[in-house]
């Protein structure tokens, strides 16, 4: 820090820098259908909010989020991405996908509802588990969705104080 | 519990990880499914599983689990062996089945990281 600068243009300047350093935007691809990669997406945000010094129960909250939510864009829509925001004080996480829709969101929501067909189960997958899952690792849960067209999911997460960069 | 321990209790081959054998696991658990171990899966225990699909390798990474245990003898394809290396996943594989390699542990002291479901999760 230069010594002639004022106290508080010191003080917004430490800000700036901590909200530099904290903040990160980006958009992730994902190919419907593609199960020899699902999960690679999510991998590399987890690896990006670990480098960012985010603390290891947000890390993995978000990880379990954006991994649900790949495998669901994988399994059910043509294509889709996940946008990943991260700001000093919270993660936000959108999940947008082309693809056939939810015609009953709240039936979607049910557990242990699930269409999954045979290969999402050989994956383990299907068990009507996963919006459940993400739903219950976010601080805030969004669905949405219109049928032939796709459905998104917005999902955000609290940084506590001490676990900020 | 050490992965050796855990190793020599279950007569198990290791398949990937094998300069972590002195690595501490705290608590185990066990799931087939890849959304009862994202729902109930934690960060330094032991998986004990049948499934030996990409997917268990990537789920267990994303979960920090301290490693996996394929059971009743299978192998998983090379190129899930390939993966687990890359994300530094460590496997061992045994013989016991299910059951028996959890009572095994049990007996010898390591405990589950939940006992029960809650209400949400029994609902399934």
């Amino acid at each position: 820090m230069k010594r002639g600068l004022s106290a508080p243009l010191r003080k917004w300047m430490a800000h700036v820098s901590v909200c530099e350093k904290c903040s990160y935007e980006n958009s992730f691809p994902i190919d419907g259908g593609n199960y020899d990669n699902a999960g690679q997406v999510s991998g590399k945000i987890k690896t990006i909010l670990k480098d960012m010094g985010i603390g290891n129960n947000v890390v993995r909250m978000v990880a379990v989020i954006t991994y649900e939510s790949e495998i669901n864009i994988v399994s059910y829509a043509r294509q889709g991405m996940i946008r990943l925001h991260v700001l000093p004080e919270h993660i936000e996480i959108e999940a947008v996908d082309e693809g056939p829709g939810i015609s009953d969101i709240h039936l979607a929501m049910q557990q242990g509802w699930s269409t999954a067909t045979d290969k999402i189960r050989e994956m383990g997958f299907g068990a009507g588990m996963g919006l459940n899952n993400i739903r219950n690792f976010s601080d805030i849960f969004h669905i949405s969705s219109d049928v032939g067209s796709g459905t998104r999911l917005k999902m955000i997460i609290h940084i506590q104080q001490e676990q900020n960069c | 519990m050490t992965l050796q321990e855990i190793r020599d209790l279950l007569n198990a081959d290791i398949l990937t990880g094998g300069n972590q054998m002195q690595a501490e696991v705290i608590s185990a658990f066990s799931a087939d499914m890849m959304s009862d171990l994202l729902a109930f899966g934690s960060a330094g225990s032991l998986l004990l599983t049948r499934m030996t699909s990409p997917q268990v390798i990537r789920t267990s990474d994303i979960l920090d689990i301290a490693a996996i245990v394929m059971v009743r003898g299978k192998i998983p394809p090379p190129e899930v062996i390939q993966l687990a290396d890359e994300l530094n996943v460590t496997i061992l594989a045994t013989r016991f089945l299910q059951f028996e390699a959890a009572g095994r542990l049990y007996a010898n002291g390591l405990r589950g990281n939940i006992d029960q479901a809650d209400e949400r999760h029994a609902a399934v």
